[in-house]
């Protein structure tokens, strides 16, 4: 039920994502005869402070989230998996000094430093995607490395190797698809992650800029009007916590179904 | 034990230079013109040539570099663009609020996360166990920029119980330390319940309970002492990323901290500020992390061998 559940809202939250591309630029739309209008029959979710429609900056926000997710995951899970197979694989002074960055990365506060660049860069949704990705490679490097180094001893890599297979393939090959699945369910916590960390910025004005629409910044801008107008912070903050929620609940379901262990005693 | 101490304090100093000179070259080597960006599109070349003068900018790298180490080893971090006084000075009087803050978050967390845990631990499997631990999913996905707002508007707005912001009174230390200390909550609540039920599966447990002693003594005593070495480990190393959240609750709450200095100092382009106030958030980060390891290894003897 609740897994149903959980997958349903991902759905939405895509199907929102592309129905952004329909509503386009009426929802930049001004009308400030609907000044903070509450929920009615033209606007479902009421109007912004600037009689935009809520529910249709709702959904442009949800492109914002959804486009910042994937950028972020794609290109840190493809950076972070690429190093961690690498050092692990390697051994020897390559991994030692490669471990010593990792910790460094680990050592600072992750949203710290996105911040930091994100201040230094300037405000913009690529800038959010390449903060979030400099923060976010060290969780796939770590975890590859450590399955890498796992299985680097195992007889088919010492096949492999002493069919002198060239190192790039035995890593593609014969490494990557063993290590896949706990990678993937990093990358699944690293999308609610990712969707977080990008509002966290739109709200501390860091993120994207208006007339452009982030959760993150309709939740800065409704608390201006919280007493007269709650519902500018309720709809982005509901939406944001159910697709963050459904997200880590299908990470968790993922995580349980390759822990045999756990998968044993739930039986 | 000694020798451990120093080898822990070496990788603190060590990774607090790395980072200093991290923010050093992210301030310095990202493509763009800090001065332009400072003064706006308006500013005349000669405005320019006064502030790259007055931040050592026309010095070469390695100068401007080493000016900027040897700084930072005194406490000097230089002299604030928006209010014309020594960084050092700005964050000294911030940072205390910023310690209270989290300080006061991880109260907050260890008070909800005990019962919710133990709680949990306890009746592993059934309805409580599935409350408790659908409660702590949610307090993790619940953002903080959203859960102040939504207090506010509970207990502030519409209940009048507590004030809006500020840091002024006792009462409005309230809001800010449960949205901080919320997520954290949640984390703690399920390394608990985790941590307790590995336990409750030892031998000891059983003997305990077959010598018949009660179980307000096996519990309490022998399986939740045994279970709180990780819970502790956890703790200590989010006392540092609480500093980091608390960027977010600070500017909810207007909160007088180092976390609204910067974001601040963003807004104004204050970089001498942006700087130090990452340096320090960053180098008390580090330093609450090398203590917890340390705190550790006292504890366990076995990391001590370890290492």
């Amino acid at each position: 039920m609740l897994r149903y559940l959980s997958y349903s809202i991902v759905v939405v939250w895509l199907l929102m994502a592309i129905l952004g591309f329909v509503i386009g630029e009426s929802a930049n739309e001004v009308v400030l005869s609907q000044f903070l209008t509450g929920p009615n029959a033209q606007a479902w979710l009421g109007s912004d402070e600037l009689g935009r429609p809520v529910l249709e900056r709702l959904v442009l926000g949800a492109q914002t989230s959804l486009f910042v997710a994937m950028g972020v995951v794609f290109f840190s899970a493809i950076i972070g998996t690429t190093i961690g197979i690498y050092s692990g694989y390697m051994g020897g002074w390559t991994d030692r000094i490669i471990t010593k960055i990792i910790d460094v990365f680990l050592a600072f506060p992750g949203l710290l430093l996105a911040i930091a660049l994100a201040a230094i860069l300037g405000p913009g949704i690529e800038n959010v995607v390449f903060a979030l990705v400099v923060v976010g490679w060290v969780g796939y490097a770590r975890l590859a490395r450590a399955q890498t180094l796992s299985l680097r001893h195992r007889e088919h890599i010492l096949a492999a190797r002493s069919l002198a297979v060239p190192m790039p393939w035995i890593l593609w090959r014969h490494i990557l698809p063993l290590i896949l699945a706990p990678l993937g369910v990093e990358a699944t916590f690293g999308v609610a992650g990712a969707v977080i960390s990008e509002a966290g910025l739109s709200f501390l004005g860091l993120g994207v800029q208006p007339p452009d629409a982030s959760w993150g910044s309709m939740i800065k801008e409704g608390t201006r009007y919280l007493l007269v107008a709650p519902h500018l912070v309720l709809a982005p903050g509901i939406a944001l916590m159910l697709v963050v929620l459904a997200v880590n609940l299908i990470g968790d379901q993922w995580r349980d179904y390759l822990d045999v262990r756990s998968r044993k005693s739930n039986r | 034990m000694i020798s451990y101490f120093f080898r822990l304090l070496g990788s603190v100093l060590f990774v607090s230079w790395i980072v200093g000179t991290l923010v050093f070259f992210l301030i310095h080597l990202v493509p763009g013109d800090p001065v332009a960006v400072m003064l706006g599109d308006w500013a005349s070349p000669a405005d320019e040539t006064v502030l790259r003068e007055q931040l050592g900018l026309n010095l070469p790298l390695w100068a401007q570099y080493w000016k900027f180490i040897s700084g930072v080893i005194q406490f000097d971090l230089g002299q604030s663009l928006f209010f014309q006084q020594p960084v050092s000075e700005l964050i000294a009087e911030r940072f205390p609020m910023t310690l209270q803050l989290a300080v006061m978050a991880l109260l907050v967390a260890v008070l909800i996360a005990f019962p919710l845990g133990l709680w949990a631990a306890l009746r592993a499997g059934k309805w409580p166990d599935h409350l408790s631990m659908s409660v702590s999913l949610v307090g993790v996905s619940i953002p903080n920029f959203w859960l102040g707002p939504m207090l506010i508007l509970l207990f502030s707005l519409w209940l009048a119980w507590l004030p809006v912001s500020g840091a002024e009174q006792p009462f409005s230390w309230i809001l800010p330390a449960i949205t901080l200390g919320t997520a954290l909550a949640a984390i703690l609540a399920r390394m608990l319940r985790a941590s307790l039920l590995e336990v409750l599966h030892e031998d000891y447990i059983r003997t305990a309970q077959a010598k018949g002693l009660p179980g307000r003594l096996v519990y309490g005593k022998h399986a939740l002492m045994n279970a709180l070495l990780p819970v502790v480990t956890i703790l200590g190393l989010q006392l540092g990323t609480l500093l980091g959240g608390a960027v977010i609750t600070e500017v909810v709450f207007d909160w007088p901290g180092l976390g609204q200095l910067l974001v601040e100092s963003i807004q104004r382009r204050d970089y001498p500020v942006v700087q130090g106030c990452i340096l320090v958030i960053s180098v008390a980060y580090i330093t609450i992390n090398g203590l917890t390891e340390l705190a550790y290894a006292w504890l366990d003897p076995r990391i001590r061998v370890a290492n």
